[in-house]
């Protein structure tokens, strides 16, 4: 524990942010949040349904712009006015409705935005350079030539997964990364997070599914009804982060695992969902 | 995994064969079939204009067999470029989703303005064509404007600009009514006599085939260098082969007559150019990419409004070009020129040659197409007396059938899971 928390003053602070606040007319989705994500690192970031978590990470996308508190990327201060301006900080996220164009073929998906040779495409390198990347996610799409449309969820995913990485980013923010995919896919994306942390760039996952965290996050993030509700290692308890999560002790999961263990007179099973 | 692509490129399939799940076209007999496979998911390309070409005509030709004379073909030609270059912006607007009401008027504005500064003020004839184009990219910037910074809708901006505009061109030739250019002037000649000399219209024909062959030799020796696979030399020499018989073809019959007016050569000049916009730069992809899905163009850092302000532009510009182009055909800039159906021939001629209406899919070969359609109907109409009303109706008959037909398409693409 000690250990862990001198690797990560050792490492370069990527992104922090301080009481970062978003309203939506009357609503607060999110109030005084903190945050701080070193390179190297996965944080997951947790919650409940309308906790905020997706503002969060569309805040640090530049789709929204925070009402107020400060974000600061690498030891600057910086506004994040629109995508591209957090694309070009070096921020790349997969948004969890993917934002594909489905008119479009795979190649033209993955370089969306930052087409080699602008006054004549460079289809040839660009192809090359998306199985390259599409390989390294181990990924089984039939044809990059053919359009998104045709493609399943799964393959969806994974084609906005590599065009994340295309620009080689510092800090990678993943909403929902395995949601919609299988078993294989799942843990080729876990490996990829991995192999992305080990290249030394921060990632914020966001996910439901708390097997995923725990078998990559370095720290989990719980926000709750958009604030902080606590930051805990991998190694919590379940009990512990199912209450954070609920902001309860008494709460609707816990009920039921008190009243499954009424009915078969045993301890509880673990369980790996929320 | 991948470093050693190059060596493996020997010893296991190629970078895009790897996946044996999906099945692959292979040489001539492939290309046929895989073509087949694709009109019959509902990717139905520039069949149904061709299709209904070929059905319009026999039509007519029967009725009338003047109708397929050289001479009534170079006359089409003539005719099909004014409107044609309208809608070659047409398709510019509707790749991006958006839809300009107002290139009508705003070629017979662009006319008005062209026999104003150059008949009654005098101007050189350069000069007043450059001020009717740089009018027309105007107001598609106001359009822009109006779009990015106010959300007005582009249907009903360009409503209004329809109306405006129009009222623009009648202050314009207010007094007069009408302005006649003069005959024997180089832009009258161009718009009414000038066809080009018989060897030049053979070796124009020739070349598509020609950069057609060499091109794509160099890209299939590029990609099988980079070890991916690469169209067979024989499916390339082929469609070369074809597509300089049939051009030739067209040259030969034409040349039977006048030849090939140069008005049509500039209109086609113009279409080959925005099809390399459209599909080989990184703007052309950009178009797509916010017809095809406007959010996810945002978030992938693209200046969509720009996009946005190009596409209007690019549509009043051409409108204008248009102008000229009719003011010329006419000799006259008038009162009329640009109402009534110039601005529903143009739209109908994109939508009839195969861009979509809502957006993301189109090609500018389709105002090519889709104007012809359009203008065959024309002649034939009045090659066989019948009035404009007839022509009205029947035109929009077309029009209603092409859009069942993208709409029935698209409906099979989606479940056939194709864009």
């Amino acid at each position: 524990m000690d250990r862990n928390q001198e690797q990560r003053d050792k490492r370069e602070l990527v992104l922090s942010l301080r009481g970062i606040s978003k309203n939506f007319g009357a609503v607060s989705a999110l109030t005084d949040i903190d945050l701080d994500v070193h390179a190297g690192e996965v944080v997951a970031l947790v919650g409940d349904n309308g906790a905020g978590k997706s503002t969060l990470v569309k805040t640090l996308a530049g789709v929204h712009q925070p009402t107020s508190g400060t974000i600061t990327f690498r030891g600057h201060p910086v506004t994040l006015t629109d995508p591209s301006a957090a694309l070009g900080l070096g921020i790349a996220t997969v948004f969890q409705d993917l934002a594909l164009c489905e008119n479009l073929d795979v190649v033209a998906n993955i370089f969306l935005g930052r087409e080699l040779s602008p006054y004549r495409l460079d289809e040839v390198s660009m192809e090359l350079k998306a199985w390259t990347l599409l390989n390294e996610l181990s990924a089984r799409i039939p044809s990059v030539r053919e359009p998104v449309a045709s493609l399943s969820g799964g393959q969806r995913q994974t084609v906005a997964i590599a065009r994340s990485l295309l620009l080689e980013p510092k800090l990678i923010l993943l909403d929902e990364p395995t949601a919609a995919l299988g078993v294989a896919q799942t843990a080729e994306v876990l490996d990829l997070i991995e192999r992305v942390r080990d290249r030394g760039l921060g990632v914020i996952m966001i996910s439901h599914n708390m097997e995923d965290v725990r078998a990559v996050a370095d720290r989990i993030v719980v926000l709750r009804l958009g604030r902080n509700n606590g930051v805990f290692d991998p190694d919590a308890s379940n009990e512990e982060l199912v209450s954070a999560i609920t902001g309860a002790d008494n709460n609707s999961v816990s009920r039921r695992a008190h009243r499954r263990q009424a009915q078969s007179g045993q301890a509880p099973a673990p369980e790996g969902r929320q | 995994m991948t470093k050693s692509a190059d060596q493996n490129a020997q010893t296991t399939p190629m970078l895009d064969r790897r996946d044996e799940r999906v099945k692959h076209a292979e040489g001539i007999g492939g290309s046929i079939r895989a073509f087949f496979d694709r009109v019959r998911s509902g990717d139905l390309g520039s069949l149904p204009v061709v299709v209904g070409l070929a059905i319009i005509w026999t039509v007519f030709q029967s009725l009338n067999p003047v109708f397929l004379a050289p001479n009534n073909l170079v006359n089409l030609l003539f005719d099909c470029s004014t409107v044609g270059v309208i809608a070659l912006g047409v398709v510019c607007i509707l790749i991006v989703g958006e839809i300009d009401l107002s290139v009508g008027s705003v070629s017979g504005f662009a006319s008005a303005l062209l026999g104003v500064m150059w008949v009654n003020q005098g101007w050189p004839v350069s000069i007043a064509i450059l001020a009717a184009l740089v009018f027309g990219a105007l107001i598609g910037a106001l359009y822009a404007v109006l779009f990015n910074r106010f959300g007005m809708p582009s249907f009903v901006a360009t409503l209004a600009g329809l109306l405006s505009i129009l009222g623009l061109q009648l202050y314009l030739l207010g007094s007069t009514g009408s302005i006649n250019l003069p005959y024997g002037s180089p832009l009258v000649e161009f718009g009414q006599l000038l066809v080009m000399p018989d060897p030049l219209s053979y070796a124009l024909a020739a070349l598509p085939g020609i950069v057609m062959f060499i091109l794509g030799y160099r890209t299939a020796a590029r990609r099988r260098k980079a070890g991916l696979s690469s169209q067979p030399m024989s499916t390339l020499l082929l469609r070369s082969v074809v597509i300089t018989v049939v051009l030739e073809f067209i040259a030969y019959y034409l040349n039977l007559d006048r030849g090939i007016p140069w008005m049509f050569g500039l209109f086609v000049g113009l279409v080959v150019a925005m099809n390399y916009a459209l599909t080989r730069t990184k703007w052309g992809r950009q178009m797509l990419a916010v017809g095809g899905n406007r959010e996810a163009a945002r978030r992938a850092g693209i200046n969509v409004r720009f996009i946005y302000t190009t596409a209007f532009m690019l549509c009043s510009g051409l409108a204008a070009a248009g102008g000229v182009l009719s003011a010329a055909r006419l000799a006259s800039a008038s009162q009329q020129a640009g109402t009534g159906d110039v601005n529903l021939n143009a739209i109908a001629a994109a939508v009839i040659g195969g861009t979509s209406l809502f957006g993301g899919r189109g090609s500018a070969y389709s105002a090519l197409l889709g104007i012809i359609v359009i203008q065959s109907i024309a002649s034939g109409l009045t090659l066989l007396d019948l009035s404009s009303s007839l022509r009205y109706m029947i035109t929009g008959a077309v029009l209603a059938i092409a859009v069942i037909v993208d709409s029935l398409a698209r409906r099979s693409r989606a479940s056939h899971g194709r864009a």
